[in-house]
């Protein structure tokens, strides 16, 4: 398609005409930089991997596989980030689980219930969310919300303590406004503008045949949305919530106020924990020697992490496009 | 095409066709009015944050705020200000988009205009948008092992990685205005005996020019409210430091940040404060961008 034309239309200049001859060399230069620039995020990529895989080298050297170990105390010179991956692993689940249903009700409320005229103030406000930084949603999170939670998830604590899968998710002793699920949920508030923004490209790419001739068989905007919309447009979805995931993974100063940082374990998630970022951010002020090691092996399981999530997030996402585009 | 009335009006002298109550459209209803729901549960997060923000921080901000240096946590909220993160946000931040903008910019004309549909052209653009999703604080560490450990804290160094945060942003958001130029335009100018590169800076370029601004502008907004890669590389400061390229300075994010886990009163006032000035600059970049977006509408996306 266009590409062609262009290089068609460019290699005349190239060849043939003596005046080719005479390509200047501000031309060839200017490719050169812009090629340069193009690599520039490959080698940052690659660079990071490397640096901070070698400032983490005696972690890795000192510690051998207990760096996978429950057993975070800095102080005892014990340095296993189990604690820290679990936390990371379960704020973002709680993120992911809250965003997605409100995420995919707005990219279908925007696309098929609003008029046109109405959808673009509803964006605006959407994406205003990602505007506060993150910073300002953990001062929020930690002076106004958390306290406010507090009370909150005490009542729902001594409700549920002792029955059978709501004790062990939402009971314990140990509940703090400061925990696994505040982090998740400020996470959620966070995440909400990306996945909306994604699964409503995915969802507009339904051909709009198909959509009426679900109308004309004489199915509800439910049942049309339920069987057109949904089947075309869930591949993309799941490409949306993986990027969300990642995302959720990777926040760091607001997850830093507000999840409590107690390198623990546990399955009450109003109880206090701690994340692979937030880890970080916290402690390496205070670090040295194999302690700022660690928190940098931290910093490589994390990007390890995220770039292996996103790289599966934009595979999918761009098969899916490719595959709407083709139908 | 817009989404098409299910259930006909039925006005006077017309038939109602529609069926009767039924949990069809019983069901159908619901899930309309969970919809709507969905966008109140977002608006109400958001109010409470932006009014919390506004209402505390708006009692504390006065020209005296804006201007005066860093003091103690303990003293109470009349005293002090945030003077000297101003500055730094200021700094660091425009050092960052000069550093990032027109790399990325060169990075996007590459992978549209040069790689075309080639390989390398592909992975550069597939990575770029793996980076748009490394986490921040990963920014800070590798500035920080790279740049930190052997020049000391630096404003540059947080520019250095909050340049590298914005890069792929304004990689993926100019390669996508850069499409939008029409091809007739390039063709026209080669068929004027222009070079490429002349090509590409004096008709591609200033076709798209627009998008590429006020998607660079949305870079900077973010970036302006980025404190993890400010954590390691930048240091702490209580009295404003000019000079970017040397020495320990400070920034809001930051401030923000270290006030948050404060007992004190007066230094989480001071926190609201500088929470306020943040949103603020960030509102204002984000609006230019959209102004910029209306006045260059030409090959923006609608």
């Amino acid at each position: 398609m266009s590409v062609a034309t262009r290089a068609d239309s460019a290699i005349p200049a190239e060849s043939a005409h003596p005046l080719a001859q005479r390509r200047p060399l501000g031309d060839r230069a200017f490719a050169i930089l812009a090629l340069a620039a193009g690599l520039l995020v490959l080698v940052i990529l690659v660079l990071i991997a490397i640096s901070t895989s070698q400032q983490a080298s005696s972690w890795f050297s000192t510690v051998g596989t207990g760096i996978f170990a429950y057993n975070w105390d800095p102080g005892q010179n014990q340095f296993g980030v189990l604690a820290f991956i679990y936390g990371t692993g379960i704020t973002a689940v709680i993120a992911v689980v809250l965003a997605v249903p409100v995420s995919i009700g707005i990219a279908l409320l925007l696309n098929e219930v609003v008029p046109r005229r109405m959808a673009a103030p509803i964006v605006y406000v959407v994406d205003l969310l990602a505007v506060v930084p993150s910073v300002v949603w953990g001062l929020w999170g930690i002076i106004v919300l958390a306290p406010w939670l507090n009370h909150i998830y005490g009542s729902i604590a001594s409700g549920v303590n002792g029955i059978w899968v709501l004790g062990f998710l939402f009971g314990g002793e140990n509940i703090s406004g400061a925990s696994f699920f505040t982090a998740g949920l400020i996470l959620a508030f966070m995440i909400t503008p990306i996945v909306t923004s994604l699964s409503r490209e995915v969802v507009a790419t339904t051909p709009s045949i198909d959509k009426q001739g679900a109308y004309a068989l004489g199915a509800t905007r439910w049942e049309m949305i339920r069987g057109v919309v949904w089947p075309h447009s869930q591949g993309g979805i799941v490409g949306a919530v993986l990027l969300g995931l990642g995302r959720a993974m990777g926040e760091t100063i607001a997850v830093a106020l507000v999840i409590g940082s107690s390198a623990t374990i546990t399955s009450h998630l109003f109880a206090p924990g701690y994340n692979l970022p937030a880890g970080i951010a916290n402690q390496f002020g205070e670090s040295s020697g194999v302690f700022r090691a660690a928190l940098m092996g931290m910093g490589v399981l994390l990007f390890a992490l995220t770039i292996i999530i996103n790289v599966i997030a934009r595979g999918v996402v761009q098969r899916s496009a490719r595959r709407a585009r083709g139908a | 095409m817009m989404a098409v009335t299910t259930q006909p009006q039925g006005g006077p002298g017309q038939v109602d066709l529609r069926e009767p109550r039924s949990w069809r459209r019983t069901r159908n209803q619901l899930a309309t009015v969970l919809m709507a729901l969905s966008f109140v549960v977002v608006i109400v997060p958001l109010g409470f944050v932006l009014v919390t923000v506004i209402a505390k921080g708006a009692s504390i901000i006065s020209w005296h705020f804006l201007t005066g240096s860093i003091v103690p946590n303990v003293l109470p909220a009349n005293f002090g200000g945030m003077g000297p993160a101003i500055v730094g946000t200021l700094e660091i931040t425009a050092l960052a988009t000069v550093i990032a903008v027109p790399l990325g910019v060169l990075g996007a004309i590459y992978i549209n205009e040069y790689g075309g549909r080639g390989i390398l052209a592909r992975v550069v653009r597939f990575m770029s948008d793996v980076m748009t999703g490394v986490p921040s604080i990963i920014m800070g560490l590798f500035i920080f092992t790279l740049w930190t450990l052997h020049f000391q804290y630096s404003g540059l160094g947080g520019a250095l990685a909050l340049a590298c945060l914005m890069l792929p942003i304004v990689i993926r958001s100019s390669e996508e205005m850069l499409k939008l130029v029409p091809d007739s335009l390039r063709q026209g100018s080669y068929a004027l005996g222009a070079s490429k590169a002349r090509v590409t800076m004096t008709v591609v370029l200033p076709a798209a020019l627009g998008g590429i601004v006020s998607g660079a502008l949305l870079a900077v907004a973010r970036a302006a409210g980025e404190t993890a890669p400010l954590l390691f590389t930048i240091g702490i400061v209580t009295s404003v430091n000019r000079n970017v390229f040397s020495g320990a300075t400070t920034s809001l994010p930051s401030q923000i940040f270290l006030n948050a886990s404060q007992p004190y009163t007066g230094a989480q006032a001071r926190g609201w404060g500088a929470a306020l000035t943040l949103v603020v600059i960030a509102f204002i970049v984000m609006i230019a961008a959209r102004l910029v977006t209306a006045r260059f509408a030409k090959y923006s996306p609608s």
